[in-house]
């Protein structure tokens, strides 16, 4: 397959002759158009609808602010406020109990066990979604094997609330997290450690007062990671909770296929933007801190 | 001091196995448990068999193909060109295959669903509009192979600029051509074959991405394989769960044999 692939992937590139000057820009465009319709036009097309207001009764469309002040009120301000809790929660989880593991991982020096628990990193890190949803259900829901076998029902146990969100989504931001701060840890050199402890230091004050701040950029980089990835997650909270659990990406999705209410269509654009500011303001503090720590691993 | 730390090491490493394993072992004893029989696999025989399996299973795998091979047609030529002529048009690729992590999927389709609307709204006179019908043929729905390959582009210049990084592509290429060859020689011939194993892991992640992927599908009606499985999930719990645990298992598969076939470590930094 990949043969086919590489053969066919060069066309593009052969136009482009050196000895005619032909630019090398011309190599990017095909990209540039693409990204132009496919992901341009729906762009537009939500900010636009996000200001859009259409009367019922006569037709007439008009611009306001109606739809994104309607979305931070009453249901849609809980969902918003819900998904952004949801996030928080467990991505300080996730981070918190993520670097005890990678650093377990990094310390032992075995190869086997390190290539081993990141490829597994690597494939539940991707296992989000229904497949998750269901696995869980399975383990942990009403009928579920655990559930049934230690009689956790007895003691008020539910999956189906806010704790079972979390307690699933750690499964896939946990490897997340493994995978974002492995290279940050392969980073701290074993002199750093050394030097502090001639110099009187304990391991604790090590860890205070060396590796943390030198890690403090890449673990802030990587509990932003983690909240944008559970802040968009819809399939795993729409295949387990339906709408136990006020989320976002629930309110869209109902007010998209008219669940609820119809006539809500522009509201859901609306509700898209706030999630796109909400995730561009994740992606602001990402990047920065990302090269941040980039710079130390580099060095 | 490494040794000091051995037993919470173990504690540590023990309770991520716990964690990671149970769920696991308890789907597959909720698959195969069946309280009148004992032990029964019929959830596993019954799937082959199950309506829609096939058909969904298949279109999956060929929105994959058909978004692998547009996503590589447009990354490789735009990645490999900034390394040779465009270095200045680097920013903007970056800004652009970082476009899709800003934007969630459930907003992204959002905004598909309303300009699939203007089809039938303003267009239905005009020859456009048997365009907007085409797209959207729901035994092969072009427009869902738009969506996962904007979805991808993150995954997959990511992929392909540690591999270009990895190798000298503008050294490589004036030797082949001090050897005679012509640009798109070099190009084919030393620079593509360079590049192997970061092709091959690009496609595998965008392959996991469209396997796995499920709001854009669900929201915009067609039936590929992560819908189906929602879908089975209503009437058929045990088949459903038996279902997802196989494909953790081919995902994991997929994972390995990339692993061994790409070089070690290119999975991980893939993604961090």
């Amino acid at each position: 397959m990949t043969a086919t692939l590489t053969r066919a992937d060069t066309a593009p590139v052969a136009s482009v002759k050196r000895r005619r000057r032909a630019p090398g820009w011309l190599a990017v465009v095909p990209l540039l158009v693409f990204t132009a319709v496919a992901f341009g036009v729906p762009a537009v097309a939500v900010v636009n609808g996000a200001f859009t207001v259409k009367d019922a009764a006569t037709g007439a469309t008009a611009h306001s602010l109606s739809n994104l002040t309607t979305s931070l009120q009453g249901p849609y301000l809980t969902a918003l406020l819900g998904s952004v809790k949801l996030s928080a929660v467990s991505a300080v989880l996730a981070a918190l109990l993520g670097l005890p593991l990678a650093q377990a991982v990094v310390s032992s020096r075995s190869g086997a066990l390190r290539q081993a628990v990141l490829t597994a990193s690597g494939v539940l890190a991707n296992f989000g979604g229904v497949p998750l949803a269901f696995a869980f259900v399975a383990t942990l829901g009403n009928a579920g094997v655990l559930t049934t076998h230690l009689g956790l029902a007895k003691h008020g146990w539910s999956l189906y609330g806010f704790w079972g969100l979390v307690l699933v989504y750690l499964y896939f931001l946990i490897p997340l997290m493994v995978l974002t701060i492995t290279p940050a840890l392969d980073g701290l050199r074993a002199q750093w450690r050394e030097a502090a402890l001639n110099n009187g230091a304990t391991g604790v004050q090590y860890w205070r007062h060396v590796a943390l701040p030198v890690l403090a950029p890449s673990l802030l980089g990587g509990f932003v990671l983690l909240f944008g990835s559970a802040f968009a997650a819809y399939a795993t909270a729409a295949a387990m909770v339906g709408s136990a659990v006020p989320l976002v990406t629930l309110q869209i999705s109902d007010a998209l296929s008219g669940n609820v209410l119809t006539g809500q269509e522009n509201v859901a654009l609306a509700l898209s933007l706030d999630m796109v500011l909400v995730a561009g303001v994740v992606m602001a503090v990402y990047l920065p801190l990302q090269r941040r720590s980039a710079r130390w691993l580099d060095a | 001091m490494a040794r000091r730390l051995t037993p919470w090491r173990w504690a540590v490493l023990g309770l991520a196995a716990v964690y990671f394993l149970v769920p696991l072992a308890a789907s597959f004893v909720f698959t195969v448990d069946d309280p009148r029989h004992g032990v029964d696999f019929g959830a596993y025989t019954g799937i082959v068999s199950a309506d829609g399996f096939g058909s969904s299973l298949l279109l999956s795998l060929e929105l994959a193909v058909a978004t692998i091979v547009v996503v590589l047609l447009l990354m490789v030529p735009a990645v490999t060109a900034l390394r040779l002529g465009a270095p200045r048009l680097r920013p903007v690729v970056e800004v652009i295959c970082s476009l899709p992590l800003v934007v969630p999927p459930i907003a992204f389709v959002a905004g598909i669903v309303t300009v699939l609307k203007w089809g039938p709204q303003y267009l239905s006179r005009t020859p456009l509009f048997q365009t907007f019908v085409a797209v959207q043929n729901p035994t092969f729905p072009v427009v869902l192979v738009l969506a996962y390959v904007v979805m991808a582009l993150p995954f997959v210049y990511r992929a392909l600029d540690s591999g270009l990084r990895a190798i000298d592509v503008r050294t490589l290429v004036e030797a082949a051509r001090s050897c005679g060859a012509s640009l798109p020689q070099a190009l084919v011939r030393a620079v593509l074959p360079n590049l192997r194993g970061a092709l091959l892991n690009a496609s595998f992640l965008t392959l996991a991405l469209v396997l796995g992927e499920f709001t854009v599908a669900q929201l915009l009606g067609f039936q590929p394989f992560a819908v189906w499985i929602y879908n089975v999930g209503g009437s058929q719990a045990q088949m459903s769960v038996a279902v997802s645990v196989l494909s953790l298992l081919v995902t994991w598969a997929l994972l390995l044999a990339l692993a061994g076939a790409g070089g070690r470590d290119r999975t991980a930094s893939s993604r961090g």
